[in-house]
């Protein structure tokens, strides 16, 4: 922060202008979250009306469980190909838009909508089009010889979720990616143009590298988005099945405190996710950081 | 255009147009699939182009919902999500305009500490706290209201950091003019800094009612009553409605509904959209 503003003084103001924000922050934030801090050292009986201290057992009992681990392992398996497969293909179109001069800005729109669209409305979109009865895309696949029916399949219930996930993420990326790609200055490749470097040369030497903060941003960006905003694809689809394929993090917190009811367990299941989104986020701004510093 | 090769622009421009309608085409299917009637879906042919069922299925859908889920009638789910969504999107903008000001207008003890208080909420989406904090709502008496829709969602790290990063442009010398004519901070407040910010508040104000209408979890959890339902939570009861199949034509149309107004906003705003989206994330 600044020091050499020129400030107002005022004894009350402050405070009363910072109420709204810190007062929902406060009891909607800080102290839930310490309640699931609290609670994740604590075994409560059904009825909620004892409990008792075990320390560590409700963690311990996580990871033994066989469930939690696999839901662990669906989770970052879920994360990396959703931001893989939406940053590629929206590289490719933001290389591609960023070719054509005149044309630019209409594909762009084309390709922005999805941003709009609620994680839930596109896992129900996708869930309409691979319905093994009556969508079309699990028509085309079937024509392909692929037996289609992620009612009964683990492996294809998971790449329905990628594809819904990733498919309303793509815009996002594009956009970053065309930005990113339009503030590369033309001299650069201009110059390695005359110096005989095709295209794709240009684009592996030049544009590419030029990109990585644009890429190393959306790669974090992407990675939260897949872990946390995609619980509503799962609920509104497959709710975590067909035995539990598509059970990722977030939707087991929700399993397991609100169906399960085992509050012992769901938080420290949130503890264990507060942590890994601190340390998201942190990677994330420590980036940001470097960026305004070199920039 | 840096060299010129015919090729590699009909490359360009292939890879485009496949691209746009990969992208396009779930929506295409949406917006089809919802003007037909149930049969045409399950009869084994997929149709691919609009059927005669449009006004039946959306006038059906909007004044009586659809029995099997309740018969909550979408357009009474559209109104919800409509106060839901600027409820959060005013709601955020007025707590974070006011914060910012105080942050970087005032010096005060303990203004690091508010500053960190508010960066922290980054790091905690609901998603990570549900069950406590769907207990402090239930303490507060909150559940199925407007106001516990709205009012725990309204604390905004993004858009304080936002307004924090606009204010710091605001040269000094205004601050010191407004002094000088004795005006106090919050007519500087309401004369300059508001003016000042418009476009700020615009380009916030679309990302923010994207967010806001298309939240999930939490009408969820805090909405039991059918009447406090909104539409992208809604269409989650139709599609898992229990025994009955579910009815395609019409989750459809519920969709299209869903995404038309978000969808909308984008395309029609799209520079201020692009520079809000581009903006908020730094």
């Amino acid at each position: 922060m600044s020091q050499s503003r020129v400030v107002f003084r005022g004894m009350f103001l402050p405070y009363l202008l910072l109420l709204p924000q810190i007062s929902v922050t406060i009891i909607f934030f800080l102290w839930p979250s310490y309640q699931a801090l609290e609670q994740s050292f604590f075994l409560e009986d059904a009825f909620g009306f004892s409990r008792e201290f075990v320390a560590f057992d409700n963690y311990a009992a996580l990871f033994r469980d066989e469930g939690y681990l696999r839901s662990f392992g669906t989770t970052i398996w879920f994360g990396f190909s959703v931001t893989f497969l939406s940053m590629s293909m929206a590289l490719l179109l933001a290389v591609c838009a960023n070719r054509t001069v005149r044309m630019a800005t209409g594909y762009r729109t084309l390709v922005i909508w999805p941003y709009a669209v609620a994680p839930a409305i596109a896992g129900v979109i996708w869930f309409f089009l691979m319905n093994p009865s009556l969508g079309i895309v699990a028509y085309w696949l079937k024509a392909m010889g692929v037996d289609w029916n992620h009612y009964m399949s683990g492996d294809q219930a998971f790449a329905m979720v990628v594809v819904a996930a990733s498919w309303k993420q793509i815009s996002y990326n594009f956009l970053f990616f065309f930005a990113g790609l339009q503030s590369i200055p033309k001299s650069l490749l201009e110059a390695a143009a005359l110096d005989g470097a095709g295209p794709i040369r240009r684009f592996w030497t030049i544009s590419f590298p030029l990109l990585s903060p644009t890429t190393f941003f959306l790669l974090v960006v992407n990675l939260v988005y897949a872990f946390f905003d995609t619980f509503s694809i799962i609920h509104a689809t497959t709710s975590g099945g067909p035995v539990d394929a598509t059970s990722i993090l977030v939707y087991r917190v929700y399993n397991t405190g609100f169906i399960g009811q085992d509050y012992g367990g769901s938080a420290a299941q949130s503890v264990i996710l507060m942590v890994l989104v601190i340390v998201m986020t942190a990677i994330q701004f420590r980036y940001v950081e470097k960026k305004v510093v070199y920039s | 255009m840096i060299d010129r090769r015919p090729l590699l622009d009909i490359i360009t421009h292939l890879v485009l147009i496949i691209g746009v309608i990969a992208v396009c085409f779930p929506l295409w299917m949406t917006l089809v699939a919802s003007t037909h009637a149930p049969e045409a879906l399950s009869s084994g042919r997929i149709p691919l182009w609009f059927g005669d069922r449009a006004w039946e299925n959306f006038s059906d859908l909007l004044a009586k919902g659809l029995p099997e889920a309740g018969g909550t009638p979408v357009g009474l789910m559209m109104i919800n999500s409509l106060i839901m969504a600027l409820g959060i999107t005013i709601g955020k903008l007025a707590v974070s305009i006011i914060a910012a000001f105080a942050i970087v207008f005032f010096k005060f003890p303990f203004r690091p500490l508010f500053f960190w208080m508010i960066f922290i909420t980054l790091m905690l989406p609901v998603e990570v706290r549900i069950l406590p904090t769907f207990d402090v709502v239930t303490k507060l008496g909150m559940l199925n209201s407007y106001v516990g829709l709205c009012i725990p969602l309204v604390a905004s790290a993004t858009a304080t950091f936002l307004f924090r990063q606009f204010y710091l442009t605001i040269p000094a010398e205004l601050v010191e003019a407004a002094r000088m004519d004795q005006a106090g901070p919050l007519r500087f407040l309401k004369d300059i800094v508001l003016p000042l910010s418009r476009t700020n508040i615009a380009a916030l104000f679309i990302i923010l009612f994207i967010y806001g209408w298309n939240q999930y979890l939490w009408p969820l959890l805090v909405t039991t009553d059918p009447t406090y339902t909104t539409v992208v939570m809604g269409i989650q009861r139709m599609v898992n409605a229990g025994e009955s199949l579910p009815v395609w034509n019409y989750i459809m149309g519920t969709a299209t509904l869903a995404l038309l107004p978000p969808v909308l906003v984008v395309i029609f705003m799209q520079k201020i959209f692009v520079k809000g989206l581009v903006d908020s994330e730094k």
